[in-house]
């Protein structure tokens, strides 16, 4: 699964390598609104937030896949639970972000936690189909709330208020609120990929028996992986909500799913920034491709199983190749 | 006699039709370096499976520091002070020599899976983790993946990973084998250096390693103990000449 070793996260050079990656990116992003004042079409704008919530979700599935080794394939959901969240409590009156996030992180925890803790007891494809079904599950589960929107969707009235200012409303916030989030989600999860709790779950993702006879409990390390792998995706689909207006089951489609798999793959598996740079890869390729043809679907799959197989590593095997810094 | 550290009583494992540990009683005391010999497919590894928890047995009882561990996990039976070394080495490949080591000191200590602190940079784990690499002469090699380590050396570092994890007892499973002449010496020595201060559980078919080492030899043949005792009347005893150290002349 890994072309590149996510153990090397461990070593300190390119670890502060693609440090560098990230927050030169960050600094890219932060400048964009400028860059629309001075003519860029807006529309780059919108992709762009899109694009980083979604980055926000392949993040948080790096850590485990990439990371941890678990290929979970009902990712997803996660979103879904979000964006639910956001929806519903906008529906009941409830618009407030501080107090609708954290339920809706809590509510993506609780379905982490029961949903998790059943998909562990199995490996390799077991696991996926698990996951997958799992996915599903709360796929219909969305379809069958008609009391907000069932199949249709629901819309959403107003946006979220952070501590009863509208920020969210405005693009340009919202953009920056989601550039935040992205940066913040993704030192957290640095940080946590090289705490102790990090170098159990890499280690694991190796040579579980290892890691067993060493006195770690392989299955509940993962399962807090996961819980938190979770939350984070939870947050990803509480801007996403609020960034379209609206929410449906097809937010937990298992196509965006595997969606999210691709997004990593193509940033390259367990190096954090290769999940944001293939979530920018996969949505500008997306929004490029659905200009030409309606036909881009069966374009861009091929592309990208190519574009994988070739560059081994994702986007960022292919740069540090490049560069000339292939650490092996 | 001190009180075993380890103790099987009764031990019996099956796969299909074939009896691979056949009513195994077998004790190890504090300090004491036990050889456990025996053919190749007697049952050696099965056994230490079962001691470590990677298999069940299918009857009979493992004590462990006079607790009864025969249905504990794996994580509880090393957390409780068993380590444990593999006949096909078993390391963490991507990580350095010294995280691998670290990965055994963080076991022990407080806080084991804490989510902030770069654990890399953890004096409290480099420490002991680099204190255990001197011991086993990898000291220089502490910045290397481990997959990238001679065979023997990855010897040497599974033995550090385990006396990390200050275990009540150690259970070696051919560190031997595959190891070149002179690695294999300096492992040798290194067994040597531990005597007497870890109880040691050794399946080794290098039988001049054995004999020079070992307090106790058992002989494991068919999944059953043929005899057990100090080196010398082992060696003299007729049935393992005949079932086991004869065919080697
Ligand atoms: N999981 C298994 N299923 C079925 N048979 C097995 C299994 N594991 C081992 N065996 C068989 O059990 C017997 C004992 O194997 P074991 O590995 O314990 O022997 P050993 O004494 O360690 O041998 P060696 O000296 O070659 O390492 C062998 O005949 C082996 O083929
Ligand atoms: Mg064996």
């Amino acid at each position: 699964m890994s072309a590149t070793p996510a153990g090397s996260l461990a070593d300190p050079a390119p670890r502060r390598a693609r440090l560098t990656v990230a927050v030169a990116l960050f600094g890219l992003l932060a400048v964009l609104p400028l860059a629309v004042q001075f003519g860029l079409p807006s529309h780059w704008l919108t992709l762009a937030t899109r694009a980083m919530i979604f980055a926000i979700a392949a993040l948080s599935l790096d850590l485990i896949l990439g990371v941890g080794g678990l290929v979970s394939f009902g990712h997803a959901a996660f979103i879904g639970i979000g964006a639910y969240g956001a929806g519903i409590l906008i529906a009941e009156g409830q618009g407030e972000a501080l107090i609708a996030l954290p339920l809706a992180i809590a509510a993506c925890a609780l379905f982490a936690a029961v949903t998790g803790a059943v998909s562990l007891r199995t490996k390799g494809v077991a696991f996926i189909m698990i996951t997958l079904a799992f996915g599903q599950m709360a796929y219909f589960l969305a379809q069958a709330l008609s009391a907000y929107g069932g199949d249709d969707g629901l819309t959403l009235q107003q946006r979220s208020t952070l501590a009863g200012w509208d920020v969210f409303a405005d693009r340009t916030h919202f953009f920056y609120i989601v550039l935040a989030t992205l940066a913040g989600c993704h030192f957290l999860i640095r940080a946590i990929v090289a705490s102790r709790f990090g170098r159990v779950l890499r280690a694991a993702r190796e040579n579980p028996v290892r890691v067993a006879v060493t006195g770690y409990d392989v299955d509940r390390v993962r399962l807090i992986a996961y819980v938190i792998s979770g939350m984070i995706a939870g947050v990803s689909g509480f801007l996403l909500a609020n960034q379209t207006e609206f929410v449906s089951p097809a937010f937990m489609s298992w196509q965006r799913s595997g969606e999210l798999i691709f997004m990593v793959v193509l940033g390259g598996v367990g190096t954090l920034h290769g999940a944001i740079i293939g979530a920018f890869a996969f949505l500008v390729a997306e929004d490029v491709l659905s200009g030409w043809t309606e036909h881009w679907k069966a374009i861009f799959g091929p592309l990208i199983v190519l574009f994988v197989l070739m560059t081994r590593g994702g986007i960022d095997g292919l740069l540090r190749r490049l560069g000339g810094r292939g650490d092996d | 006699m001190t009180e075993p550290v380890l103790a099987l009583s009764g031990l019996r494992k099956r796969f299909g039709a074939l009896q691979v540990t056949d009513n195994v009683s077998l004790a190890l005391a504090p300090g004491e370096l036990h050889a456990l010999i025996g053919p190749n497919g007697a049952g050696k590894t099965t056994l230490v499976h079962q001691i470590s928890g990677m298999l069940k047995p299918d009857a009979g009882a493992i004590l462990f520091r006079g607790a009864d561990v025969t249905a504990l996990s794996p994580q509880r039976r090393a957390r409780a002070g068993l380590a444990r070394t593999f006949q096909i080495t078993s390391t963490i490949a991507s990580l350095s020599v010294l995280e691998n080591v670290a990965l055994s000191a963080q076991a022990r200590g407080p806080r084991p899976l804490a989510l902030f602190g770069d654990a890399a940079r953890d004096e409290a784990l480099n420490g002991p983790a680099r204190a255990a690499l001197e011991a086993v002469g990898l000291a220089g090699r502490a910045h290397v993946s481990a997959g990238r380590l001679s065979h023997g050396e990855k010897r040497a570092l599974e033995i550090a990973m385990a006396l990390t994890l200050e275990p009540a007892a150690i259970l070696l499973d051919e560190p031997l084998a595959g190891v070149g002449r002179e690695e294999g010496e300096r492992l040798i020595g290194l067994l040597r250096s531990l005597k007497g201060r870890y109880a040691m559980l050794l399946v080794e078919h290098d039988m001049d390693a054995v004999f020079a080492l070992a307090d106790t030899v058992t002989v494991l043949v068919y999944g059953a103990v043929i005899a057990t005792g100090d080196p010398a009347g082992v060696r003299a005893d007729k049935a393992v000449r005949e079932a086991y150290l004869g065919e080697e002349g």
